[in-house]
This record gives structure tokens, sequence and C-alpha cells, in this order.
């Protein structure tokens, strides 16, 4: 098996790697990338796979999982809570809108009642994996078009509890034929219980977020393993998924709950950093299993079914969905995305066709025909998705407003024009010197005790190691202007400078050099914002010093700007000479001689650094000459 | 040709609309070197060998300054104080600047009637800027009549930028075109001879 499994792998990662890059070139999203790589290694084009996909579609679906999970931690709890109208609004109208209009039209077909209003309601539900995987993809999750979209989705995950109940209820067998899709640990309580058992494990999901998850992060974290921070992402969306199946809710659902409730903590950043892979690399496998489970023997025998059946379903969707964004006000343009993106019969529906074929309220060969037709309306999304971008929207000239609106989110959203790695004494002297100024910034510091204090001082500080990459995008590194590495390690810090300068050219980077040897390693990396940590404070203290002495105030103050000054610059001769030891001391040498020279403030040297701006001697001396 | 270097010193430049609308409407001219001394000595730390390799590389420079308490804001005097130095600028063998052109380019609130001697404020401009003059006088270069854009708080932004024009016009005519220096002087304003020359060419 060992020889299978690895040749699964391979078959699945060529393709993927293969077909999704020549999507992306030509502009077509790496979700249909992986669909048509599925189609490919599918058992009807080059056979690489059997009829295995659909297990490994059961596999992949935990990528929907972690997706929204994700996306749970984007908002926050108050933001869900503004979408509430919208949610419920616009989620009603389109599941009963869609489920009537197809009820009538399979109930036309001939079907039984009972038959139509299942498949209805299976076919009303939309894709989460494709459509927001393209929205996120393309960047407008933030828009109007977005939002109804993402609150449609959310409607249909949390209305598909009540319809797996509802089902079994009107199936032609009864119960004791019935296999439920899920065993769940309730099966056989009475309904009262299970409703007392949902509302504790929702409970259990929100107070384990505020009291049990972040202080076991705040624990790993401390043990600075970072395979072990990831496993515990892994381990706390597992956790919930296996708890919400225990009990019967949609494991999606309850991800998304936990995502939410931990959008707030500080280890938002770091946990979406850790799960993005492997959300990523489930949802392809997702995507091309979907492709490879298209039976085209199936479809090529009932071609025009099969083409009615998706036509017409796509359309009536999209219809209702058009006139639901009609009634909340959508702008066209975005109101064309929201309809066309939604139009697809989603992964959910697989699950609903085999349930009702479980329960006998539609025969088997009408299960395949409507999986077939539904992995193909999947598939046929992205393209319209493509169409509509290409083609339709820049004629519609109104991309302005869309444009407009993204900008506006972006602002809303919070991204700040400063980051700040690293947030110790220095860094949060800087934090609260901008903060003073109203300059807000994204805080990013890795010891956690650090952090819990901070925040506790009510600062916006995040858990995450700076030196990587996925991290510094999530903190905004793409958005912002300028990063401030404040980290004390020296080490850290050059990894840090390596890391953004090659992965975000678009930054200012201001590093702070705890000394003159450190100061060169980053000037080695071609940096020029550099801020020795204690050349300030020396020179305060040296200042004050003369003064106690007895110079008069201005003096030894300008004495220190000059020696500042001239500091800074033999700070960039000497960065030259340092590799040859010998070299470099001679020249430090030199260098302190001249310093002490030109800034001795002899005035009978004639240097022109010293002050004779407000001394008459060299002026009397010039006369008594005459 | 003239290069032209624009001292400029203003403590709050991002509030002031009249220096803004004189700034703005700088002729963007390889030949003007505009020195926003604020922003670039915010210490009061003047680099005098900078200052001074620059005054030596033109023939024409401005002090332009708002007319605080009849007079320019304390870096500009800070930058009088250190770049004018004994046996550079003025003294023995202080000849740097011989035969350069000064004036001073400034804006003030109160128009330009209260500047008189039956006025509010009792002198008139040029005998405000005397400091200046004399300045000039001992550093042996000649000094002119000074560009005044007056009476700004009850101006509006197209008055503002229709006499910031005139300064621009100026530095571009002083640049490009002879003129004679004695004429110039017989003026009490360098924007009213840019006015009256304008109307002639119309």
């Amino acid at each position: 098996m060992v020889g299978g499994f690895l040749s699964q792998a391979l078959i699945y990662l060529a393709a993927a790697i293969v077909c999704v890059p020549v999507a992306k070139k030509l502009g077509m999203g790496s979700v249909l990338g992986y669909l048509l790589a599925g189609i490919l290694i599918g058992p009807f084009l080059l056979g690489f796979i059997g009829n295995e996909g659909k297990d490994i579609m059961h596999f992949a679906e935990f990528g929907v999982v972690m997706m929204l999970f994700l996306i749970g931690l984007e908002l926050e709890p108050a933001h869900i809570w503004r979408m509430r109208q919208l949610i419920a609004g616009m989620g009603t109208l389109q599941l009963f809108g869609t489920a009537i209009l197809l009820f009538l039209g399979a109930s036309l077909l001939g079907f039984h009642w009972q038959a139509a209003l299942s498949i209805a309601l299976a076919l009303s539900m939309s894709s989460t994996a494709i459509v927001l995987q393209s929205l996120k993809e393309k960047g407008l999750m933030q828009t109007a078009a977005g939002s109804s979209s993402f609150a449609v989705l959310l409607f249909q995950d949390i209305s598909v509890i009540p319809i797996l109940a509802f089902l079994p209820l009107i199936a032609f067998a009864g119960p004791a034929v019935a296999n439920h899709a899920n065993h769940t640990l309730l099966e056989n309580f009475p309904g009262w219980m299970k409703t007392v058992a949902v509302i504790l494990s929702v409970a259990l999901v929100i107070l384990a977020g505020r009291y049990i998850i972040v202080p076991l992060l705040r624990l790993i974290a401390k043990t600075h393993l970072r395979e072990l921070f990831t496993a515990s992402a892994l381990l706390i969306v597992f956790a919930i998924a296996f708890l919400m199946e225990l009990v019967g809710l949609s494991p999606a659902l309850g991800t998304f709950l936990a995502g939410v409730v931990l959008a707030n903590s500080e280890y938002r950043h770091e946990l979406e950093s850790d799960l993005e892979p492997f959300k990523g690399l489930l949802l392809g496998l997702f995507f091309i299993a979907v492709g490879a489970s298209i039976n085209f023997e199936l479809v090529g025998h009932n071609t025009m079914q099969v083409f009615l059946i998706v036509a017409v379903t796509m359309f009536v969707k999209a219809l209702v969905l058009f006139l639901t964004g009609k009634v909340f006000e959508l702008k066209f343009d975005q109101n064309l995305l929201f309809a066309i993106g939604l139009s697809q019969v989603g992964e959910f529906a697989f699950v609903l066709f085999s349930f009702i074929n479980e329960l006998n309220i539609i025969s088997t060969d009408w299960m395949n025909l409507l999986m077939a037709a539904t992995a193909i309306s999947m598939t046929i999304t992205p393209l319209l998705l493509l169409i509509n971008e290409k083609i339709i929207q820049p004629r519609l000239s109104k991309i302005d407003s869309t444009i407009e609106e993204e900008r506006a989110s972006e602002i809303t959203n919070g991204k700040h024009r400063v980051v700040i790695a690293g947030f110790s004494h220095f860094g949060s002297t800087i934090g609260r010197f901008l903060r003073a100024n109203r300059i807000e910034c994204t805080i990013l510091d890795n010891d956690s005790d650090q952090v819990d204090l901070l925040r506790k001082m009510g600062f916006q500080v995040h858990y995450g190691d700076a030196t990587r990459a996925d991290l510094m995008e999530s903190a905004g590194a793409q958005e912002a202007e300028i990063l401030i590495i404040a980290i004390n390690d020296p080490v850290t810090t050059a990894r840090v400078a390596e890391m953004a300068k090659k992965h975000f050219p678009n930054l200012e980077i201001m590093v702070r050099a705890q000394d003159r040897f450190e100061a060169y390693e980053i000037m080695d990396l071609g940096l020029r914002n550099i801020y020795r940590d204690t050349i300030d404070t020396s020179i305060r203290l040296g200042v004050d010093v003369l003064k106690k002495l007895g110079f008069r105030s201005y003096t030894a103050t300008r004495a220190g700007q000059n020696f500042f000054k001239y500091d800074e610059e033999a700070l960039w001769r000497l960065a030259k000479s340092r590799h040859d030891m010998k070299q470099y001391i001679s020249d430090v040498k030199q260098e302190i001689a001249w310093q002490e020279e030109i800034l001795s403030g002899d005035q009978h040297s004639h240097s022109p650094h010293a002050d004779h701006a407000w001394d008459s001697e060299i002026i009397r001396e010039a006369i008594n000459k005459q | 040709m003239n290069k032209i270097l624009v001292l400029f010193a203003h403590p709050k430049y991002e509030k002031s609309r009249a220096n803004q609308a004189m700034v703005r409407n700088l002729p963007k001219d390889p030949f003007i070197t505009f020195h926003d001394l604020y922003e670039k000595y915010p210490n009061f730390n003047v680099d005098v060998d900078y200052e001074q390799k620059l005054l030596s590389e033109h023939q024409i420079i401005v002090w332009h300054h708002p007319f605080f308490w009849y007079s320019a804001p304390p870096l500009m005097k800070q930058w009088i104080d250190m770049v004018l130095d004994f046996g550079w600028a003025y003294g023995p063998g202080g000849n740097a600047l011989e035969g350069k052109l000064i004036f001073n380019a400034i804006t003030s609130g109160g128009p330009r009637e209260v500047y008189h001697s039956e006025g509010y404020n009792r002198y008139t401009v040029g005998e405000f800027l005397a400091p200046f003059n004399q300045t000039a006088k001992l550093c042996k270069m000649t000094y002119l009549p000074p560009f005044a854009l007056q009476g700004t708080h009850r101006m509006t932004q197209e008055d503002l930028n229709k006499k910031a024009t005139l300064f621009g016009t100026l530095l571009h005519k002083m640049i490009y075109e002879e003129f004679d220096v004695e004429e110039l002087q017989r003026y009490a304003f360098l924007d009213e001879w840019v006015e009256e020359v304008n109307k002639e060419i119309k």
C-alpha cells in the first residue's frame, strides 16, 4: 500500500503543480486549475485515479472546515453581529426562493413531492469552498458582493442542520431504514435532549475559545517549538469538528464559531499562517476530487438531461440571487458577481443526495445524475466568474465603485501603515510615541508573557514570529509602508531584515541595532535606516555631565549634537574596514583623534566646525592685529 | 543666467496657506534651489560647511519667511549667525559673497497699508527689514527690495495663488532675463515691479 499511497500522492501533487500555475497564468484562478487537474487525471480521461475519488473528497472536505475556521478568525464577533440582518434576510430569501422554484420544477417533471422537495433543498445549497476561495483569490471578500455571498453561505451552513433533521421525517420508508449519514451520539435520545446537547456544545466551543484555548496556546508558545504550535492549531480544529459531529452539528459551522471567538486573541495571525497551507492543500485536493468524480460516461449517455438540469438549476439560482441582491440594494455590477458566483450547486449536495438516496427518496440513477450535474455546475462557476470578470464587468464601466468600496473597507479593516516587530521596551516606546501622534501600528512579538502583559495594558499586540514571511503578510506587511525591527536579538533582527527585504520590497525598513557591530551587520544587508540602541542615551548623559561640570547648557547640547553627527558619519566610514581587524583598530584610533580635534571647539584651530557664531574672541584678535 | 537659492524658514509650514501657495507655484527649474531650513535642521544645528558651499554655488539668494514679529523665524536668524562667518562672509578676507544679489520674500497677515508711519504698525516693511539690508551690505552683497505677499488673513485661496504666481514669475525673470539692478532698487517691493512689467507686456 505504501507504493499505492506514494504513487497517488505523486499523481495528485503533480497534477496540481502542472495545472494550477497554467490556469493562473491564463487568468482562470486556482479553483478552476484544480478542477481541471481532477478531470484530467480522473477515470474518464487519463485514468490515473479510479473511483476512489469519492473517498478522497470526503477526506478533503476537511479543507472547507479549516477554511471556515480561518474565515472566522478574520471576523470579530461585533462584525458578525453587524451582519445579522444580511445573514438572516438574504439567506432566507435565497434558500426559500430557490427551493420553492426548484420544487415546482421538479414536481412538474413528475417527481413525488417528497423527492421534489429534497432535491430542491439539496440544489439550493451553494459551494462555500468554490465561492469563498475564488473571491479571496480575487481579493473581493471585502466588497458588497463578497459580504453578501458570505452571508448567504453562512445561512446555508446553518440551515443544513434542520434540513438533515427534517428529511427522515418525509421519507417513504420511515426512520427504521433510514441510515443517518453520520452516526451521532444522540441518535436515540429524545428531541429536547438533542437540543440541549447542541446548545451546550456551542457554549462549550465559545467558553473553550475564551478560557482554554488561549491559555493553552500561551503555554505552547512559551516552548518556542513551531511545530508544536502548528500541532495545537490542528488539534483545535479537529477537536471542534469532532465535537460537532458528535452532536450532529456541521463541523464547518463549529470551527467557524471557534474562529470568531479567537479573532480577538493575540494568536490570530499565528493560527492563520499555520493553518493556511493545510487549508489550501486540502481544498485543492477537494477540488481535484470533484473534478475526478464527474462521471462522463453517465453524462455522455444522458447529455441532454444533465445539460438541462445544470442549465435550469443555475439559471433559477442566479435569478433568485439576483432578485435577492436587488431587494438588498446591491449595485448592478456587484449583484451580477453575487448572482453568478453563488449559482452552482455546492459540495453539501453530495452529502444530501446520498442521504436522500439512502432514505429511498430518490433512485440511485437519479442520484448519480444529480451528482454529476452538481460537479459540472461547480466546474462551470469559475468559468462563468471569469467571463463575468473579463467580458461583462469591463463593459459595465462601473468598476470604479468596486475599487472605491475596496479601499474604504481596507481602511476600516484596520490595516496599519506601520508594523513593529519586537515590542520590548524599545519597541513599546516607539509604539507609544506613534500612538500619541495618532499613528496606529500593527505589533508583533514572540514573547508570550510580554504579549500578555502589553495586551492587558491596552496595546494591540499579536503573538508571532516576525522572521516568517507568511505571518508578516497576515499582519499586513503587503499594505504597510514602514517596518520597524525593534528586536533584542541581533541574529533574529538580521533574519527579519533579510526576509522583509526579499518579500516586501514595498516596505521602508527601519532597524534597531544594539551596538556598532550589529549596525555593521545590518549595513551589509544594504539597509540604511539604522538606529543604535545606546548612542543617544549615552551622549545625553555626557551632555548632562558637561552641564554639571559648569558648561553652559546650550554649548553642551550643541557639543552633543555634533558628536552624534560625526559618530554616525564615522560609523559609515569604519564599516568598510571592519572585516580586517588590524586595519579597523588603526582606523578607529584615527577617527577618535580626528573627532576630538574637530569637536574640541578650539577657536584657535580655525576649524570651521568650532562655533564662531556667538564668539567675538576671534574678531577681537583680528582687530588687535591690524 | 543666474542660479537662485531660496532659503525657506517656516516652523509650521503645513499650516501656512500663503507659504504653501508660494512654494507650490515655484517653477520647477534646475536654476532654482529650494532649501527648506526647518526640514533640514529641526535641531537648529546648521551645517555651516554645507550652507557656505550652497551659497557659493548661487548668484541670487532669497530669504523666504513669514514676517513673524516684524522679522524672521528664529532658525533664519540662527542661519545668519552661523553661516555668515567672520573671515568668510565679512571682515578681513571675507569676500565669499561679494557681488551676489539678496532679498527677503515675506508673507504677512496684515495688509501693506498698515505698514506706514501713519498706520497701525508705524514703520514700513522696508524699515523693519533694515537689519537684513545691512547684513547684506556688510557681506558686500547687493540688497534688493522685498517681495511681499501681504494681507493674507483676508485673502481667498484664489487671491493667494494669483499673488504667489508673481513670485514664480519674478524668479523666472531673474534667471533668464536681463534686468537693471538700480531700476529694481527704485521700487519699494519687487512684486510691484513684476506687476508693472506684466502690465506692459499686455
